[in-house]
């Protein structure tokens, strides 16, 4: 078999080692193959570990000869840099981390390990998570497998851009304000965000703890469900992971969508959507009617408020968060200190990049004393009433539909002089994070080349309907299989 | 009449009695080498996250039960945020607008007798810092992590308290509950019970509070009193010199009895407060604060005053039986089996208390039972044996764990009650000491100690001291 032959998805690789088509020792040398050929342009991966990866997939063909296999057995995978990997540096792309490496594993990380997943490296991202296009990281932007001048869309661009380059089967990814969701549609691929407290944030660096969310990012809805069903659960480590009963994800994939009622936001598909992706969008959105889908027309007024609601909340989270990189434990710390002050603002103003800076500042700003009830208390109430517009809506609608983004991949540097403007990137993805609700994007189509993403949000604690909607959706479709071709 | 009324109000930290710290797993045992009870939580390590120890919160449920408090239904942790070098996450996980208890009163009896209710505005759940070690290093400060993560429960009173004395009558009021609530060892050379005091001073007849001043780290009874005498001289003085108290912390010296300034209110800290995201709030149950509260013992001023009014104890007897649970309990089974509470109460606060501190023991490690020890007590009533050679008795009961009726048999310690037997020792010692007898009855008094003396001794200290006494009297006077 040649390595152009190898499935690419995860359950085409599942079902490949089951029968015995190849090894898992053969999947990652093909992986970390095409890594090393395709990854110069894209720079996806911030650490590759080669000898762990083939070491693991050896004792992954053994359990596998000893019967003791899963599903999930022997295939390989990326972690984004933000999850703390035992003995591999976790550098969540910060100066600040580029010496850190953790005592410990994340539990998504333990959880896929024990499910016999074979992590191959860890990929580029946002510093701290904070950006919408991947170009704050320290180790320079991420590229976009569609067109290499463009972003790959953030923060978790190194994991979009890796699986869309079909250099990674799946993914982890993590979503605090759309960075799932948004570089998903910028890459053409699938990402899931899952309900707050579906999957433990222990060992996850954190950026907004009451936002942040892991997730799976793949090529189909189905690979996010067999890797979700991996990753999940509730965890001790996490006070916030969420006591709900295991379930598969899997199993409703393939039930019909008739009688399923789809949700068409008004402020989701007003005059600012890109007219282009409006038309995609609507084109996708029949494909759902052909199903059986019925389509209802929904408000969700407070979601206008949601960018600076989730720009307050985020920031100020960020600023509390970040306080332990102060120079004194772990990471980096200036030459030569002075004195404590000097050591403190040394350390930080050197290992911190500039959008990391901005949103400790804004953060810093929003909670203190004078400007705490005009900032943070606000953004809280509109947090309460973004969450219950949903709430409301979700008593008519089984699942709600948008655009992901309000526009295509962007060049690289073309927002990165305007905040507000990169900001904005996040129009539609915010609102979920404030609501805790599950969100996922998947390809629908393109506009001058580029793809474009569905945004489906569904109930609390149901993805299982999301992922279904998604698959029956794939069934019909193709733009989940079209693969970028990268100039050598 | 004072131109100055002092006005005090006192923030204690108490350290709760736990196995682990209050948000992660690792021991808060005293003591141990520099760092090694500090885990990924207690170091503040990228993503590792807090997790609420129950017990800290059941320990602070049964502190604000015994205070007649609020409990909260619904308590929020927030984050208070400052740097510091031991302070790993750059903030402190305490709470702030949402404590867990609140609304509670502890009443003193004043010197003079009065009641005075001291009432308590809130007592928080927090975590507590590290420690920087300032003389390990020459020209570095050492970071100690192992106190970090140590739960306090933060106990602050309203400004009630109006002199150093009071001040320092509250607090050990406040360490005799904690302690005998279970929730707090007391020990405050190791930091188990810290004391913060706002102090200010106002004219008499002002309605209107004074600035204050709040001075930090008093870690004993005697600091408290000599900081806050100081601080009320420091603020009189100025004032009457025409000056003003200004806002500020101020650091007390116990080497020079002074307190000097930390920071003034300019300087303060914005600790910009908000709920910690990484915990849900804490919810109790009415449910659970009924089977909280039925689970609290009698505590120390109830049993005081029954022990006083029930018992017939004097206020300074009732004390000492009443300020530690483990006494108080031993006191009342003692009490239940001898039926004789001033009796009991004599013997635990003599011969119990006289054995434990030879050994420097706590309470706990009693070695006579309260059983045993009512066996001895009933040999004393029914006269077998005399107190004092009950206290052999006793002493023989520590040392090993046979009864009081075993010791007294084998070691032949009955008291000898038989007056034939006694009569015949007292005509003896007086037929074989004729210039004692005559000395005697020409007016020597004193003398009449040496028959005792003689008698007892002849009976080697069995004869019961009574009968002795009232057969030398009579047969003297022949």
């Amino acid at each position: 078999m040649s390595a152009t032959d190898y499935p690419r998805t995860v359950a085409g690789m599942s079902a490949g080692l089951a029968r015995g088509a190849f090894s898992s020792r053969e999947l990652v040398i093909d992986c970390l193959g095409r890594i090393a050929r395709d990854d110069s342009a894209l720079n996806s991966f911030i650490t590759i570990v080669e000898e762990q990866a083939l070491a693991h997939a050896d004792a992954a063909d053994a359990r596998r000869r000893a019967g003791q296999a899963g599903p999930l057995s022997g295939i390989p995978y990326a972690n984004k840099d933000i999850f703390c990997t035992k003995g591999v540096r976790t550098s969540c792309a910060s100066r600040m981390l580029d010496n850190f490496v953790a005592p410990y594993d994340a539990t998504v990380v333990t959880r896929l390990a024990e499910a016999g997943m074979v992590m191959v490296g860890k990929t580029n991202m946002d510093e701290f998570a904070m950006g919408s296009s991947n170009e704050t990281s320290y180790y320079g932007p991420c590229r976009n497998p569609w067109d290499t001048s463009c972003v790959p869309g953030g923060s978790s661009g190194g994991s979009a851009s890796a699986v869309a380059a079909r250099l990674v089967p799946f993914a982890t990814g993590t979503d605090t304000g759309g960075s799932i969701r948004l570089p998903a549609a910028y890459c053409g691929i699938s990402g899931l965000k899952p309900t707050y407290g579906r999957i433990s944030r222990y060992g996850m660096v954190a950026f907004a703890s009451s936002l942040d969310q892991a997730g799976p990012m793949a090529l189909t809805a189905e690979d996010m469900a067999l890797t979700l069903n991996a990753m999940c659960g509730v965890d001790p480590r996490d006070g916030t992971s969420a006591d709900v009963a295991a379930e598969d994800f899997a199993r409703k994939l393939g039930e019909p969508l008739q009688g399923l009622r789809v949700g068409l936001p008004a402020e989701f598909f007003d005059a600012s959507l890109n007219p282009a992706i409006a038309t995609t969008l609507q084109v996708a959105i029949r494909a759902l009617e052909q199903l059986g889908a019925r389509c209802v027309d929904i408000q969700l007024p407070t979601t206008r408020h949601a960018v600076p609601a989730y720009y307050i909340i985020a920031s100020a989270e960020c600023s509390s968060n970040l306080s332990r990189y102060d120079g004194v434990r772990f990471g980096h710390r200036c030459e030569a200190p002075r004195d404590l002050n000097d050591l403190y603002t040394r350390s930080r103003a050197e290992g911190f990049g500039a959008e990391v800076k901005r949103r400790i500042l804004m953060g810093t700003y929003a909670l203190s004393t004078g400007y705490y009830d005009a900032y943070y208390a606000k953004a809280q109430q509109l947090r309460r009433l973004i969450r219950d517009d949903f709430i409301r809506a979700f008593a008519d609608v089984d699942v709600i539909v948008g655009p992901t983004a309000p526009s295509t991949a962007f060049g690289v540097g073309q927002k990165t002089a305007d905040p507000v403007e990169m900001y904005l990137s996040d129009i539609y993805t915010t609102a979920v994070n404030l609501a805790g609700l599950p969100g996922l994007s998947i390809p629908a189509g393109f506009v001058h080349g580029l793809p474009v993403g569905l945004q489906m949000i569904g109930r609390h604690f149901d993805e299982a309907t999301l992922l279904q909607v998604a698959h029956r959706f794939q069934l019909e479709t193709d733009w989940h299989q079209h693969t970028p071709a990268l100039k050598d | 009449m004072p131109r100055w009324q002092p006005v005090i109000g006192l923030e204690i930290h108490v350290q709760l009695s736990t196995e682990s710290k209050i948000f992660s797993g690792a021991s808060t045992a005293y003591g141990a080498e520099p760092n090694s009870q500090a885990c990924a939580v207690d170091l503040g390590l990228p993503g590792v996250l807090p997790v609420l120890n129950a017990r800290a919160v059941a320990l602070a449920i049964r502190f604000g039960l015994a205070i007649g408090a609020r409990i909260a239904t619904r308590s929020v942790f927030a984050r208070k945020n400052y740097f510091y070098p031991d302070l790993p996450k750059g903030y402190q996980i305490s709470q702030y607008d949402e404590p867990i208890v609140s609304h509670g009163t502890l009443c003193l009896t004043l010197p003079d007798g009065q009641a005075k209710v001291i009432r308590i505005l809130r007592a928080h759940l927090e975590e507590d810092a590290g420690k920087s070690v300032h003389d390990l290093f020459p020209g570095q400060s050492g970071i100690d992590l192992n106190r970090a993560g140590t739960p306090l429960l933060e106990v602050v009173t309203e400004p009630d308290l109006s002199s150093a004395a009071e001040a320092v009558q509250y607090m050990r009021a406040l360490h005799t509950l904690v302690r005998f609530i279970g929730i707090c060892d007391g020990n405050m050379q190791e930091g188990s019970f810290r004391c913060d005091a706002n102090v200010s001073v106002k004219p008499v007849d002002s309605p209107v509070l004074g600035t204050r001043a709040e001075i930090k780290n008093l870690n004993s009874f005697r600091f408290v009193e000599r900081a806050i005498n100081h601080e009320i001289e420091r603020q009189i003085e100025l004032l009457e010199g025409g000056g003003k108290v200004i806002q500020e912390t101020r650091l007390y010296d116990p080497d020079r009895d002074e307190t000097r300034s930390m920071r003034s209110k300019e300087d303060a800290h914005d600790y910009r407060y908000f709920p910690d995201p990484d915990l849900l709030p804490i919810l109790i149950t009415e449910d659970e604060i009924a089977v909280a509260r039925s689970a609290l013992p009698e505590l120390p001023q109830q049993r005081h005053a029954r022990y006083v009014r029930d018992f017939g104890l004097s206020p300074e007897e009732a004390e000492a039986v009443s300020s530690e649970l483990p006494v108080a309990e031993y006191f009342e089974a003692l009490v239940d089996r001898c039926g004789d509470p001033r009796q009991a109460a004599n013997w635990v606060t003599g011969e119990v208390f006289a054995a434990l501190n030879r050994g420097t023991m706590p309470f706990s490690e009693v070695r006579v039972s309260s059983e045993r020890l009512a066996g001895l007590l009933a040999r004393i009533k029914d006269q077998t044996v005399s107190n004092s050679m009950a206290k052999q008795v006793f002493e023989a009961m520590w040392q090993g764990t046979e009864e009081a009726d075993a010791i007294i048999e084998a070691r032949g310690l009955k008291q000898v009650t038989d007056s034939g037997e006694i009569e015949a020792l007292v005509d003896a010692v007086i037929g074989e000491n004729p210039d004692q007898v005559a000395q005697y009855r020409a007016g020597k008094d004193k003398v009449f100690g040496f028959f005792v003396g003689q008698v007892m001794k002849r009976s080697k200290g069995k004869a019961n001291p009574q009968t002795v006494n009232d057969l030398v009297t009579a047969k003297l006077k022949l």
